[in-house]
């Protein structure tokens, strides 16, 4: 179709002349403005690609005249930040534990750095505020301690953890399935009736009676006599309301029949020293430090 | 005015009477495909915007948690609604501004209405099965990704063929831009899914490149799907339905030029600023950072081209909804284009980088460009292709624009809000050098944020079950008897 320029009446600009399904388009020029602050970005874009490293070449990249560097930058900001913090950590690792407790101005410290390490390491399992999770994850806020709860035993467990493969040092118990033919079907009936005793729960007192004998025979060297726990070898305690997985008789019967046990890593070399240090007085306050 | 409208009725007359039997069956089962899909898309949008408020709507099941719906929801909005919308459209557009008729007739556009809503679904069953090739945008495994293949460059082969034999002496700028998408989509999807199956009839594949290479390629593709799909499709788009619902000529040919060819010519660098402060080489994220920044006025033009060629016709935005929707898609396309290059901006990404920011900005785009563009075609299109006189219902239109708007204002303002809170307390530290914040913490801060912008979701999909209803009483409602064009019979009323 014929090229045929109008005048359009309204901006008064001409138009180009062709027309697509109606459509015309005007023949008006460049925006100013929008040229020149395409000019200026692409003037900016320049200096910049001079002053930071930019482009590639066949060995290496330019490295701009700043000779700026991401792994420069962030080794200069972890410096200044280790610096700043050196004067305390580096009292911390010198100091004891009960050292750092006693001290009021490391014990802050301490509180504020073992808080932050608690919340985006530990809180995952042992609850934001400590307060543990059914399954398996023990709370810390309260003074049930399975392995112990003074500031050593809580600063070793940290360090080297529970039930884990990777640390020789890590604290193990094992406790034996008492189903598949162990104990009979009765038997476990009975136990789980003695340990529901044990907190004053049983509600079948012949059962618990026969099952008294069967938790001699069994149980005591871990769980102790009353059930009172044996924490040298970590046998949790029976006869209180407080339970890993849970406290309701068919529970406990599961967990006689085919025990479940948590791992904790261990957190030296992913932790530093100083923050392990921190950590263990963090949860000795939390609620039931010995 | 008179004697302007007069040589436009006169055209649209002599193109009537010599108009080829364009192919429009194709392009209604596209457009009522774009419809369905969009639903889909912004219902599971809203719903996974709640799941993150609620972790409990998860429904602890596989198929059903966050991790498996949110690519359902972002395949069905880019891919799905956007891609049916970009499709049908430009298969109507290419026609009419072309005067040919579609390249293989509605044969080939058959092939590619069903070979395309046939990659949505499978693409969309391997997600809930749990079949993903972990790449987002690209999440689709090797299978898929072959399938898509044939059916792109089928794609490709009719819209060139159609414009190849076309009648008029120029290309319209509306088909650079769906050209310029067709070509560099098919560029990147290939490029991007290089993958070795694991084994023979099994569905998992591994990218041949691997680490920082494999990343740069995933974002070159990631941030060109967003520049050539969702920006300059939509362009397209723009360049054709804003000059005909405003019934005026673009407002500058020679930007129109101008601005193709740099935005072209300068997103496909970008991609780097997805990956500041990574193990990108730092010459190459200072690359994707000023590629990013010139960006802003070449992605502008459009914006002006848009608005501009309103004037002698912003009277219309009060009489005619389906044109309020385009004109502020363009508003929202500036926003977030100006948006764009400020976050690519190292300093501005340490803060905004993984925050919900970056959630906010892209919804701008996808909720107020994409969307509202889109709905500013149906609105025009479905009249047009039904033969029907008009919409159903303006005011219902009118309802569907300000519900939707409230909708967006909500969800960006909330995410604003909350990504930028979020990369504050992320980098906030106590008195001691400690971290202030844990990040549970950060998590928790947020609960309020996520409900408002879930509250925004159901806002939005609300407006486009309105819109479901008035396009489906438009094409259900009585035929036109006297023109068939109903622009035109507007403007023999004029």
């Amino acid at each position: 179709m014929p090229t045929k320029i109008e005048k359009d009446a309204i901006t008064g600009k001409t138009t180009t002349g062709h027309e697509w399904d109606g459509i015309k388009e005007l023949n008006t020029p460049l925006p100013k403005w929008w040229l020149y602050i395409l000019y200026a970005c692409i003037a900016w874009a320049a200096v910049w690609a001079i002053i930071y490293p930019s482009f590639p070449g066949l060995s290496g990249h330019f490295r701009g005249t700043s000779n700026w560097t991401q792994r420069q930058a962030i080794a200069e900001d972890m410096a200044r930040a280790r610096a700043e913090q050196a004067p305390f950590l580096d009292r911390i690792r010198a100091a004891s534990l009960d050292e750092v407790r006693q001290n009021p101005d490391l014990l802050t410290y301490a509180m504020a750095g073992g808080r932050v390490a608690f919340a985006d390491n530990c809180s995952a399992c042992h609850g934001s505020g400590g307060q543990g999770a059914r399954g398996g994850f023990p709370a810390l806020v309260d003074d049930d301690w399975i392995w112990g709860g003074s500031l050593e035993t809580i600063h070793s467990i940290i360090l080297h953890g529970i039930r884990n493969t990777q640390d020789p040092d890590a604290r193990i118990s094992q406790m034996p399935a008492y189903g598949g033919g162990v104990l009979s079907r009765a038997q476990i009936n009975d136990v789980a009736e003695h340990v529901l005793s044990q907190s004053g729960r049983s509600t079948d007192v012949a059962a618990a009676g026969r099952g008294a004998v069967v938790y001699a025979e069994n149980c005591v060297a871990c769980h102790g006599e009353k059930g009172e726990g044996v924490r040298d070898v970590g046998g949790p305690r029976l006869n209180d309301p407080i339970w890993l997985y849970g406290g309701t008789k068919a529970e406990i019967v599961a967990q006689i029949a085919n025990p479940r046990m948590g791992v904790m890593p261990p957190w030296a070399g992913r932790l530093d020293e100083a923050t392990m240090k921190m950590l263990a007085v963090y949860v000795h306050t939390l609620g039931g430090g010995e | 005015m008179v004697s302007d409208s007069a040589t436009v009725v006169g055209f649209g007359e002599r193109t009537r009477s010599r108009a080829p039997d364009y192919v429009e069956d194709v392009v209604r089962a596209f457009v009522v495909a774009t419809v369905f899909w969009g639903v889909v898309g912004f219902l599971m949008g809203t719903l996974i915007a709640w799941q993150l408020a609620f972790p409990l709507l998860n429904l602890d099941l596989e198929y059903t948690t966050f991790g498996r719906l949110r690519p359902v929801h972002t395949s069905a909005v880019i891919f799905a609604f956007g891609g049916n919308a970009l499709i049908g459209t430009s298969l109507y557009v290419v026609q009419r501004t072309c005067r040919a008729r579609l390249f293989g007739g509605p044969e080939a556009g058959w092939f590619l209405f069903f070979g395309y809503q046939t990659f949505i679904v499978l693409a969309a069953l391997g997600y809930v099965m749990g079949v993903s090739s972990g790449k987002e945008y690209a999440e689709p495994e090797w299978y898929v990704d072959l399938f898509l293949t044939v059916v792109w460059v089928i794609y490709l082969v009719v819209f060139m063929g159609t414009i190849m034999k076309r009648e008029e002496p120029h290309i319209y700028v509306a088909n650079w831009f769906y050209l310029a998408f067709i070509i560099t989509i098919a560029m990147l999807h290939i490029g991007n899914n290089l993958q070795l199956p694991v084994s023979f009839g099994g569905s998992k594949s591994y990218g041949v490149p691997a680490g920082v290479q494999d990343a740069m390629i995933q974002w070159w593709y990631g941030h060109n799907a967003v520049g050539f799909f969702l920006t300059a499709g939509f362009l397209g788009m723009m360049y054709y339905f804003i000059p005909k619902q405003a019934n005026r000529p673009v407002y500058s040919y020679r930007l129109s030029i101008v601005h193709f060819w740099s935005l072209i010519f300068l997103y496909i660098w970008a991609g780097p600023h997805h990956l500041h402060y990574t193990a990108l080489p730092d010459w190459a994220q200072t690359l994707g950072m000023i590629f990013s920044v010139m960006l802003w006025m070449p992605s502008w033009g459009g914006m002006i081209n848009g608005i501009m060629t309103l004037s002698g016709a912003w009277d219309k935005l009060r009489t005619d909804p389906g044109l309020r929707f385009s004109v502020t898609s363009v508003a929202f396309y500036g926003m977030s284009t100006f948006e764009g290059p400020v976050m690519s901006i190292k300093a501005v990404n340490a803060l905004s980088h993984y925050t919900d920011w970056t959630i906010g900005h892209v919804h701008s785009g996808a909720m107020g460009w994409v969307g509202f563009i889109t709905f500013g075609a149906l609105y025009y299109l479905v009249p047009v292709l039904w033969k029907r006189p008009g919409l159903y219902s303006s005011r219902l239109a009118a309802w569907h624009f300000w519900i939707a708007t409230l909708g967006i204002v909500l969800y960006i303002t909330a995410m604003w809000v909350s990504g930028i809170m979020q990369g504050l307390m992320w980098r906030a530290y106590d008195e001691y050098g400690f971290l202030q914040y844990s990040f549970i913490e950060t998590v928790a801060a947020m609960h309020p944020y996520y409900v408002i912008r879930a509250t925004g979701g159901i806002l939005y999909l609300t407006g486009a079950l309105i819109m479901v209803y008035n396009l489906w009483k438009t094409i259900t409602g009585a035929e036109q008897v006297a023109e068939a064009r109903p622009v035109l019979a507007a403007q023999a009323a004029e």
